[in-house]
């Protein structure tokens, strides 16, 4: 027994884990293995991109460009940085059914919103609706943090400053009169953002929590004014506001503006001229920058998207002719097994 | 404890560090300052005995692990770049934030060191508690103490079975011949009984001052002297030192002083750390690190010209630029230079910092699985293969040259004495060794020997020669009758075996008390006993001797058997028999070396049987059943440099001097004077030439008288010697030389060194694995010759150089003649596809010429051709010469195999280092990064687990690289399209937590489990292991390196692609790209695993989970926690969007397709060996075989038709070549069985004799 105990104690387990033979699966990579693979992946992705592709087409798209630089723009007027308070009119024409919901975008280029420096500008605390980060926001806010009298800047920081602040009006022209194009701006900002993340602080009225407090340099109404037509789209909840605070994670981007859901254009935008009414104030030629309103509608796989219906029918066919090759190299090389 | 100012506090503490530098300490008894303060203390400047292993105190841990840390260049690179991201302006990402990685891998090594000290801790509060007799003047006895309050000058006393505190200089023992055993395997590994002798010093009113030198780690070596008041001046030397850590056997109590204590003693100054090496891959890898910092600085530096560029290009000043406090933007240039700090911050993953802890986590696992291969479990003494080199098990893979010992390594050293010539008459004891004959020759000679079971059989098997026999009966008869003062030389040559030796006699039951000493120290002391276990478990063979001693619990008695000095060890556990006698049956030796006690074993067959040994006597019964006693007036021990050993005896009948000798022939022959003997002496040396040739030891035995007045003023001499403080060993040796002159001969023996099992396989395997084996001997040439063929390092057809000469001039020719006629064969069309084999065999002092730095080059280019070479006659500095000669030379990875104290040397010299835990202590083995039991285990270790480590490694570390760059370029991608501006478009903490926990794992689980081929195959086809040394080489790098970019690319630009022109916010575009590299990056590892088991897929599967898990956790509760990222909600968003999943599944199979398609090509249309074998693998195990079998065969066709180089007449090997028999063979084995059961039986019919 202790003799035992004692050749045991040095003996090595003899289990297959300790001693390297756990029955594995040893999968080799071999033409003849693989083809049945790259035929069943290439027919996968060629049907998953044909229905992309389709899915795609059916997705209509039109995109305006306002920036006004060219002379010939009805923008250009309003481009000029001094000019104040301009509003432009452009007009177009759709040639059939603009088939509903129509998402209204507005858009912009060369626009780094996801510049490290801007990025880190805001004060999360405050935004979810923090008294004390109202009187003294983060540094990170710097130099939007305070104005030239030491006062608080709410909502603090560059991100907030910087907002997007054109408006829009669509005006559809029947029989040479004007008829405006209802907007729907509830909901077009992320759920969670809206509910949780994004909170005005529980005071009321909300001007109160804002006391002491200045506007952003660059806004022209404080926070709890944003939408004077309808109080509960005030403050850090406002629709607008939180689609810009979103920021972009490309310098070309877009940012959901409105959607037409309502009244007579609740199946899309029937045939004919169109008038957009522009409240021209954001300027662009400091960064190159263009700016453009795009009506688009969605489908399952959301905005018009050709590339990745291509890439999918690419690949597929890639996997097919792959399959032919290695059939071809399965012919002309004999494999050991088969030895 | 009165006030002492700080001034003499200081002196006193100066004094103590000049006392403890000083060549000479002077020790006084501790005695007569009994109970005094500590300033009055003699010894107070030596440190006490308490020992302090650890590292670390509690308080000061913190501290000191981390200046141990930032020792290590990586972490001081990721702590200097956390500290960058505090300064505000080149800041990546919260300041904060950025610490967690290196604060975790940093505490995660904290973790670990703290474990090992505190383990630490505990191992030495137990030993510094344990109990021990201290000498108290106060209470006039011995008092139990602690280990930790013994101070140098205490008296201690130790029982039978203890270990000793302390180092002790041995004052008494309770043996009347003052002789005191200890064993040594806590140190050395050693099992051999020492003896230890007492100089003549008085215990109790101990008054004299003993001088000794320095601490010193060396086992073998102390000198020290006590001076008595008188001035008289008794010297003693490493026999009167008990050594700490050593265990006390068959001596019932020791008394000795002590000298040295705690950390001053000698086995904790040999108690070195693990070794610390770096293997050949790290080297490779720490340059692929540098292209890393290369490429590091590379990228950074286009992202801060691009965003010199980006802000240049801007026509104003843009609502997204952020203006400092005083609303002042930097210029541009000077932006570009913060961003290039901000771009290493946000890139700084590019440089692996988890590579390093991820490496040692796999070496950890890999030598896990080497240790517990049963394959490399020796079950004859319990031993597994013991990894003590922690990281280079991927050299394993990488050896090209190896140099092999040859005693002990290749062969068994376990000897058998084979032949002997007597007086020029040869012996040839025909029918020894051949067990089938044993019990018939037994009866026959009417000599029953038994032998005790507890010793291997092998050992004693002699079975004496019928001619010679009858001569000693004869002789022996003869002088009985005559009693003539002449001595026969027959009788004196077997006398000569019986005592000219150190073996020291042990009665059957003091072994047996030494298994339970051994089991009951076993619960006390684990950590000392469990550091080196008995290495013969043939102890343990006997359950019933283990129960007894159950009854009889070891009790110190002191004296109550001290009858004989070996038998003190009071308690005799009962035996089977009955009492135990005192008759040759129960005699077993141990002796330092196996040679010797083979010769006892050889004089005790022909009837001179050894039946004890004290320093001052030999008692030897001949066959006649006399017993004679020889009084032991000096013995001159055996040392390297003369090759020889002498005992010098009082014949207890005739009365006179009598020197007997034995040694290696040349060492012996040159010393003969009588010239009479020159026919003899050149008979002899015909014989042990031939005894050589068969591969047998030699030894020369002689005798010389010494007169009475010769041997006076000799003794004057020695004494003198010994007692020298300086020279002492030049000066004892020169005093054996002295009187070693004038020698008559009496005789020779061949004893048979056997060939370990499976040496010959392991040598062909390894040399068809494209490894050189080299062997470096001692021995003769003719005898390592014979060694070679028979363990198939030289084949028959095999040309053999043969180079021995005795000039430089002569060597130069020699060497290039034989260069010549290689290149020219080489050179030859005719042999393009042949590979010449030649052999080169050289002996030591040609060995010396060639390696003199001129004749190097040439050496090193002929052995390059060389597929064996033989060093004959080579010292332990030789051995270690040429592996480093090689090994720099050729730049090749080598490997030293040996067993010995004189490999230690090579050992240490080569790029791994093998010892063998086998007959010869245990210095090799703690010399060596890896031990193992038996050479055959090398096969295994090399091919297989060689292979499979450095597989493993290298592809592993490939991966990692790959992981790293894959992943840091996405961030890379994206600044081009943030101005540069080292914006992540992954959360922070989702950054970290991809590389500490979604894809740690399954690398480190690739670099322990993967296996690429079966052991089976790695064994059958050894060619494989050549052919997977390349793995990580510069290509293999860079096309990995390549493939990340490719993938990285693809996993960005696919996307951003799809998610161009829309409304995508910053992490959102950010989290598929997380998705996608995540699975990428697993796929990518799931190419390159070879074998799934099903550890694979729970790790793989796992990580999948928990990234799943922990991103959905902490995107569902982080909603403010981490500005400016916010991942709230976002992947919950995205998985809920066809899109994420369409764009994940195209990305990967893109980035994946071009790699999987090599492989797929690379494996159909070109298959590497490695991946054929693959194939083969996936047969069913009897296909298997079969294939290997016909592919061996077909490949020995091959080698069969080989070009007729003519072999040159050599003159060593003119003889016909023997090869030797005892190749290992099923008989053998079944022969092995036989005599064992065949010796149980005799001592079952012995005893019932007895009764």
């Amino acid at each position: 027994m202790v003799k035992q105990e004692q050749e045991i104690a040095s003996r090595p387990d003899n289990t297959a884990f300790t001693q390297q033979r756990l029955p594995a699966w040893q999968p080799m990579l071999s033409a003849g293995i693989v083809i049945p693979g790259f035929v069943l992946i290439g027919l996968a992705f060629i049907g998953i991109g044909v229905a992309l592709f389709v899915t795609s087409q059916s997705i209509t798209v039109m995109e305006l460009d306002y920036t006004g630089v060219e002379r010939t723009s009805p923008c250009f007027r309003c481009s000029d940085p001094n000019v104040k308070n301009c509003v432009c009119q452009l007009d177009f024409s759709i040639a059939s059914l603009f088939k509903g919901p129509v998402f209204f975008y507005y858009g912009l280029t060369n626009y780094f919103q996801n510049y490290r420096r801007y990025g880190v500008s805001k004060d999360d605390d405050q935004l979810s609706g923090d008294l004390d980060s109202f009187t003294s926001p983060s540094d990170t806010c710097s130099p939007y943090e305070y104005d030239s009298n030491n006062k608080p800047i709410v909502p603090c920081g560059s991100v907030a400053n910087s907002m997007f602040n054109d408006t829009f009006k669509l005006y559809q022209i029947v029989n040479g009169t004007k008829k405006q194009v209802p907007f729907d701006g509830k909901g077009i900002a992320w759920w969670t953002d809206y509910n949780v993340k994004y909170r005005n602080p529980s005071v009321t009225p909300l001007r109160d929590a804002f006391n002491g407090t200045v506007k952003p340099l660059f806004w022209p109404r404080p926070a709890y004014e944003l939408d004077p037509s309808d109080p509960a789209n005030n403050g850090f909840i406002n629709q607008d506001f939180l689609v810009w605070m979103r920021r972009a994670a490309l310098p070309d981007f877009r940012k959901l503006y409105r959607r037409i859901t309502e009244g007579d254009y609740a199946q899309g935008l029937p045939a004919g001229n169109y008038s957009l009414e522009i409240a021209y104030n954001y300027p662009v030629l400091s960064f190159d920058g263009r700016k453009k309103v795009v009506l688009s509608n969605v489908s399952w796989m959301g905005g018009k998207n050709e590339f990745l219906g291509i890439a999918y029918l690419v690949i597929g066919s890639l996997c097919i002719v792959m399959s032919i090759i290695m059939l071809i190299v399965y012919a002309k090389f004999k494999f050991p097994e088969e030895e | 404890m009165t006030w002492r100012s700080p001034l003499a506090l200081l002196r006193d503490a100066l004094r103590g560090q000049r006392a403890r530098e000083k060549e000479l300490r002077n020790l006084v008894s501790n005695l007569p300052y009994e109970g005094l303060e500590k300033g009055k203390q003699p010894n107070r400047h030596f440190p006490g005995n308490a020992i302090k292993t650890t590292k670390y105190t509690l308080l000061l841990f913190i501290p000191m692990n981390l200046f141990e840390q930032f020792h290590r260049l990586a972490n001081i690179y990721f702590v200097g770049l956390a500290i960058l991201n505090f300064v505000p302006v080149v800041n990546a990402f919260q300041p904060e934030v950025a610490l967690i990685p290196i604060c975790i891998i940093m505490a995660l090594t904290a973790l670990k060191d703290a474990w090992e000290d505190f383990r630490r801790y505990q191992s030495d509060r137990k030993l510094n508690n344990t109990p021990c007799l201290i000498y108290s003047r106060k209470e006039k006895q011995f008092m139990e103490r602690r280990w930790k309050d013994v101070r140098v000058g205490d008296f201690v006393k130790v029982f039978c079975n203890e270990i000793v505190p302390a180092d002790l200089l041995l004052l008494h023992t309770s043996d009347p011949n003052g002789v005191c055993h200890i064993e040594t395997a806590n140190l050395d590994g050693e099992t051999n009984l020492k003896q230890r002798r007492d100089p003549e010093f008085k215990p109790e009113s101990f008054d004299s001052l003993v001088v000794c030198e320095r601490p010193n780690n060396n086992l073998n070596h102390f000198k020290c002297y006590a001076e008595k008041p008188d001035k008289e001046k008794v010297g003693a030397g490493i026999e009167s030192l008990l050594l700490r850590g050593c265990t006390v056997r068959n001596t019932d109590t020791a008394v000795g002083f002590v000298v040295y204590a705690g950390h001053e003693t000698k086995s904790m100054l040999n108690n070195n750390g693990p070794r610390y090496k770096r293997s050949k891959l790290e080297r490779k890898l720490n340059i692929d690190v540098i292209f890393c910092v290369i490429l590091l600085f590379a990228m950074c530096l286009v992202g801060s010209l691009g965003h010199f560029v980006w802000l240049q290009k801007q026509p104003g000043v843009p609502p997204y630029l952020v203006a400092d406090s005083n609303g002042h933007l930097d210029s541009p240039g000077l932006s570009a230079f913060y961003m290039f700090f901000t771009m290493i911050i946000l890139l700084q993953v590019l440089i692996p910092i988890s590579l390093y802890v991820s490496i040692e986590l796999v070496k950890i696992g890999q030598i896990f699985f080497i240790a517990n291969d049963i394959d490399l479990y020796d079950e004859e003494t319990d031993s597994r293969v013991q990894c003590k080199a922690l990281n280079i098990t991927e050299d394993l893979g990488q050896i090209e040259y190896i140099f092999s010992d040859k005693t002990g390594t290749l062969t068994e050293n376990k000897m058998v004495f084979r032949r002997c010539s007597i007086m020029g008459t040869e012996y040839a004891h025909k029918e020894n060794g051949n067990p089938l004959h044993c019990a018939i020759l037994f009866k026959q000679n009417e000599l029953t020997f038994v032998y005790s079971n507890l010793t291997n059989p092998r050992e004693t098997e002699v079975i004496p020669d019928r001619k010679l026999l009858q001569q000693i009966s004869r002789a022996e008869s003869s002088s009985g009758r005559s009693g003539s003062r002449e001595m026969d030389p027959y009788l004196e040559f077997f006398l000569a075996l019986a005592i000219c030796n150190t073996v020291v006699v042990s009665m059957a039951t003091a072994q047996r008390r030494r298994v339970s000493a051994a089991l009951n120290i076993k619960l006390l002391y684990d950590k000392q006993v469990s550091f080196r276990k008995p290495k013969r478990n043939r102890i343990f063979s006997e359950d019933s001797v283990i129960e007894e001693d159950h009854f009889n619990p070891p009790v110190k008695t002191e004296g109550s058997g001290a009858i004989s000095g070996l038998q003190t060890c009071s308690l005799h556990a009962p035996s089977q028999d009955g009492k135990p006698a005192t008759t040759s049956d129960n005699l077993s030796y141990e002796a330092e070396s196996p040679d010797e006690a083979a010769l006892v074993y050889a004089a005790k067959a022909y009837g001179f049987t050894l039946m004890g040994r004290t320093p001052n006597s030999v008692t030897v019964s001949l066959p006649s059943g006399k017993e004679l006693v020889f009084e032991v007036l000096d013995t001159l021990a055996f040392d390297s440099v003369r090759k020889r050993m002498s005992i010098l005896v009082r014949h207890p009948i005739t009365k006179e001097y009598v020197l007997y000798s034995k040694g290696a022939d040349y060492a012996i022959m040159e010393l003969l004077g009588t010239p009479y003997q020159k026919s003899i002496a050149a008979d002899t040396q015909r014989h042990l030439d031939c005894y050589a040739r068969e591969g047998l030891r030699t030894l020369c035995f002689t005798k010389k008288v010494v007169s009475e007045k010769e041997y006076e003023s000799w003794s004057v001499n020695r004494q003198r010697a010994l007692a020298a403080m300086e020279n002492r060993e030049e000066l004892t040796m020169d005093t054996a030389v002295q009187l070693e002159t004038n020698l008559s001969l009496l005789g020779a023996t061949g004893i048979e060194d056997r060939l370990q099992e499976g040496v010959p396989d392991t040598i062909v395997a390894l040399r068809e694995a494209g490894i050189q084996v080299w062997v470096l001997t001692g021995d003769k040439p003719e005898t390592a010759v014979n060694i070679g063929y028979a363990c198939r390092l030289l084949e028959e057809e095999d040309l053999v150089i043969n180079m021995s000469c005795k000039n430089t001039l002569a060597c130069t020719s020699i060497l290039d003649c034989a260069l010549e006629e290689v290149r020219r064969y080489s050179n030859d069309p005719r042999n393009v596809d042949t590979t010449p084999d030649i052999s080169l065999v050289i002996d030591g002092r040609t060995l010396t010429m060639a390696l003199s730095s001129d004749l190097q080059e040439r050496f090193v280019d002929l052995a390059k051709h060389c597929r064996t070479v033989l060093c004959c006659r080579v010292t332990p500095l030789q051995k270690s010469r040429v592996v480093k000669v090689v090994r720099e030379k050729l730049k090749v990875m080598t490997l030293a195999i040996g067993d010995g104290a004189n490999d230690v040397n090579m050992i240490q010299a080569a790029d791994i280092g093998i010892g063998i835990s086998g007959q010869e202590g245990m210095q090799a083995v703690m010399a060596s990064d890896f031990a193992i039991s038996h050479f055959k285990h090398l096969k295994k270790l090399l091919l297989v687990h060689g292979h499979w480590c450095y597989t493993r490694l290298a592809n592993m570390i490939i991966y990692f690289f790959y992981k790293n760059v894959a992943y840091v370029n996405l961030l890379f991608w994206y600044q081009f399209f943030c101005g540069f501006s080292g914006t992540a478009m992954i959360d922070y903490w989702l950054m970290i937590f991809f590389n500490l926990f979604f894809t740690s794992v399954p690398p480190i689980m690739f670099g322990i489990m993967d296996k690429d081929i079966s052991a089976e195959m790695l064994l059958g086809v050894p060619e494989l292991y050549r052919m997977g040394q390349g793995e990580y080489n510069f290509k293999t790098f860079w096309i990995s390196m390549l493939d990340a970019f490719y993938q990285s690319l693809v996993c960005f630009f696919i996307p951003y692609i799809a998610y161009r022109d829309s409304d995508i916010d910053v992490f959102t575009f950010g989290t598929p790209l997380n998705t996608i590299s995540l699975f990428t990056i697993l796929l990518h590892l799931s190419i390159e695993i070879k074998a799934w088991t099903v550890v694979h897929w729970v790790i793989i599967l796992g990580s999948v989970a928990i990234f799943f898990i922990v991103t959905l956790a902490y995107s569902g509760t982080c909603i403010t926690c981490n500005p400016p990222s916010n991942p709230y909600w976002i992947l919950q968003t995205q998985m809920a969007d066809p899109m994420f999943y369409l764009i994940c599944v195209i990305t990967t199979v893109v980035a994946l397709l071009p790699r999987y398609i090599f492989h797929v090509l690379r494996n159909s249309i070109a298959p590497s060996p490695l991946v054929q074998a693959r194939h083969l693998d996936k047969l069913d195990p009897s296909t298997r075989n079969q294939w290997i079998k016909e592919w061996r065969s077909f490949r020995g066709g091959g080698q069969g038709k080989r070009s007729g180089l003519s072999t040159p007449p050599s003159p060593t090997l003119e003889m016909p070549v023997e090869i030797l028999p005892q190749s290992p063979t099923a008989s053998d084995i079944t022969g092995d069985e036989f005599t064992l059961n065949l010796h149980k039986g005799q001592t079952g019919q012995s005893q019932k004799n007895r009764h």
